[in-house]
């Protein structure tokens, strides 16, 4: 199969969508620009014009409103936050509204068929206000889909997916994977939104892993079994709704549950795998489950503390080792080499 | 662009009082306590609600905030399922999931109301840009209250209205007050609306509220101009709500004392019942044998839906996740 970039893959979700559905636009702050989005909307642009790829004023809320609003009127609204941070802004009419409007009317006002596409920035400095990742607030309330795509093929899958779902939808796309290379079908093929994925199938214990945090967990994988550790990762592809089957099975499997996000343990995505994994899949459990995310702090932008902020590679090697009361080996060398050019 | 005929004035005067006698009901229903949502009655503020929508056109669709009754009413939505909504039965308009703030009546032009402020006011100029995307000659209203004008989306939602000249009419029905604060609080002296809405380049007036005929008149000529590209306008609409902020008392009832009486009584004095009323018999334009009539035939109307409301079946709770994504 063709290889194509994480961001290629969005692109061409977006754009096989919009061939086929001509009620889809695409609209934000920069989606027109010549860069765009990462190379995300540059191609709809040139295939569909001004009239269905347009900018947007600094409005967030207004924004999302507004795509309510022509979502309800039979359109099929694109919305991008180049980052995740600005969404917060976005949270009234995201949450108070298209979250709720299916059911808040009785059915009876229709359904908010929109997307909101939303990247989550890491490194560089990216610091405390453009590197937040917010899948568990989120998909706390009812009545949103959250999607986190971890490789191409899922990138362009889960897109597709999104465009023809009838509830709001939030992709959560991560910029360090938007140079990951991968295999992609060329047909327009959606990924199924509530499926989890095996990464890698193993014996010795499950890592359930989001976003970027695949790549991670995959690459310690790799490590482990150099060490003769068979490590299964799941990468959970659909926040809300959460593929419980697929984890829980994975559990009874393994024995072993290590659960990692991209972002905190408190209240997040990390917490509520735990959960599931505690309720319905305890006497499956040989040892406590652990669980890796950012630090417990704003994300800081010092090469240094940044380092120590996030969990990477190693980290989870290390904590699967000490989950299976191993110690000896070393993992410091295993970390993929941070290649990537600011500055954002 | 229509007159203001006899026999518009006439349907407007039709509006105003049956809406004046829903609500007035309605409220009197709510002391019984067997409504269990709260409720933000319209009384005092009908010419606004009547005026606007009976000059819409088929194809316009209107939004609107927790005050929404009136609203609702006037656009087409029926009143059995409004009844049947506050009594959280499985006929309401929202099935008895939404209550007093979130009405919808979308097959009669009246997509929804929610309880946040200026939430709609972003909607409605979206569903205005996928009139304009589509070619179709519709226009979206957008019903807020003045204190909508102290919140971030409002002036999103017009900044962008105007950039892109979409057909929307905002309608502000000033009514003084947000929930107990006045003006003062919240607006520097010497404050006007429709300056605010003129700087972003949206054409503004501010009209009687309490007068249907002159709300009308305003209503008609904007959506005219707005209908043939002349982009987003803004309405300010002078007006006072005579009961509480939530509920079914009025103010001294209530024991509430940030309204006086007297301010209270001037308004009341300005009634837009009554001065739609006296003009039209001045005019000569209906008789005392015809009020009756209309008089009846509202007070039959609200007769049987809460009839039917009460005799409505409740949600079952096994439907408890009916329409969750």
């Amino acid at each position: 199969m063709r290889e194509l970039t994480y961001a290629a893959a969005l692109s061409e979700g977006c754009v096989q969508a919009m061939e086929r559905d001509p009620a889809i636009f695409v609209t934000g702050i920069a989606v027109d620009y010549p860069s765009g989005i990462f190379g995300t909307t540059d191609e709809a642009l040139k295939r569909f014009g001004p009239s269905r790829v347009f900018d947007a004023p600094a409005m967030e809320n207004a924004l999302t409103g507004i795509a309510i609003g022509a979502a309800v009127m039979g359109k099929r609204p694109v919305i991008v936050h180049p980052r995740n941070d600005f969404m917060f802004l976005a949270f009234d009419q995201l949450i108070n509204l298209a979250a709720k409007w299916r059911y808040m009317y009785g059915g009876r006002a229709g359904t908010v068929p929109m997307v909101v596409r939303a990247v989550i920035g890491k490194g560089w400095g990216q610091g405390a206000t453009h590197s937040q990742s917010l899948q568990a607030p989120l998909a706390h309330f009812p009545g949103l889909k959250v999607l986190m795509p971890a490789c191409p093929q899922d990138a362009k899958g889960l897109t597709l997916a999104a465009l023809q779902d009838d509830s709001p939808v939030v992709i959560l796309e991560h910029r360090s994977l938007y140079g990951l290379t991968g295999p992609v079908d060329e047909a327009p093929l959606p990924t199924p939104i509530g499926k989890a994925r095996i990464a890698r199938e193993g014996r010795d214990l499950t890592i359930v892993a989001a976003s970027a945090m695949v790549v991670e967990a995959l690459r310690a994988a790799e490590e482990l079994a150099r060490e003769g550790v068979s490590v299964e990762v799941v990468d959970v592809r659909t926040i809300r709704p959460l593929d419980t089957d697929t984890i829980l099975t994975s559990i009874r499997k393994t024995g072993r549950l290590l659960v990692t996000d991209t972002s905190w343990a408190f209240c997040g995505l990390s917490a509520e795998v735990a959960a599931v994994a505690s309720e319905k899949a305890f006497d499956a459990l040989k040892g406590p489950v652990r669980r890796l995310a950012v630090a417990d702090c704003p994300a800081p932008v010092s090469e240094p503390l940044e380092a120590a902020f996030y969990p990477r590679a190693s980290t989870i090697a290390r904590a699967v080792f000490a989950m299976l009361g191993k110690t000896s080996a070393a993992f410091d060398g295993i970390d993929a080499e941070d290649n990537f050019k600011g500055p954002y | 662009m229509d007159a203001l005929t006899p026999d518009v004035k006439r349907r407007l005067y039709r509006s105003v009082f049956r809406l004046r006698r829903i609500e007035e009901r309605l409220a009197d229903l709510y002391r019984e306590q067997t409504m269990r949502t709260p409720a933000h009655f319209g009384v005092g503020q009908e010419a606004v609600a009547s005026g606007v929508c009976e000059a819409l056109g088929a194809r316009d669709v209107v939004y609107s905030h927790h005050r929404c009754h009136n609203h609702y009413l006037a656009r087409g939505g029926k009143l059995a399922g409004l009844a049947a909504e506050l009594y959280g039965r499985i006929d309401g308009c929202a099935r008895g999931r939404g209550g007093s703030v979130h009405l919808t009546a979308r097959d009669q032009g009246f997509i929804v109301s929610s309880a946040i402020l200026g939430q709609t006011v972003a909607v409605a100029c979206g569903s205005a840009l996928a009139f304009r995307m589509d070619g179709v000659p519709g226009v979206a209203v957008s019903f807020f209250g003045e204190a909508t004008c102290e919140e971030g989306v409002f002036y999103e939602s017009l900044n962008y209205a105007a950039i892109n000249r979409l057909p929307v009419l905002f309608v502000c029905e000033n009514n003084l007050y947000s929930t107990e604060s006045p003006l003062s609080v919240r607006q520097p002296a010497g404050t006007a609306l429709t300056d605010r809405a003129a700087a972003f380049k949206v054409e503004a007036h501010q009209v009687d509220g309490n007068d249907v005929f002159e709300v009308w008149n305003a209503a008609r000529h904007a959506v005219d101009s707005i209908r043939s590209g002349g982009g987003p306008v803004f309405l300010e609409c002078m007006t006072y709500r005579w009961l509480e902020h939530v509920g079914p008392k009025f103010d001294h009832e209530a024991g509430r004392s940030y309204r006086s009486r007297e301010e209270l009584d001037h308004w009341i004095a300005r009634c837009p019942v009554r001065h739609a009323r006296e003009r039209l018999l001045a005019e000569g334009l209906v008789s005392k044998a015809e009020l009756d009539a209309w008089s009846d035939a509202v007070e039959q109307e609200i007769d049987d839906a809460v009839a039917t409301a009460r005799d409505s079946a409740w949600p079952d709770a096994a439907d408890l996740f009916e329409n969750v994504h």
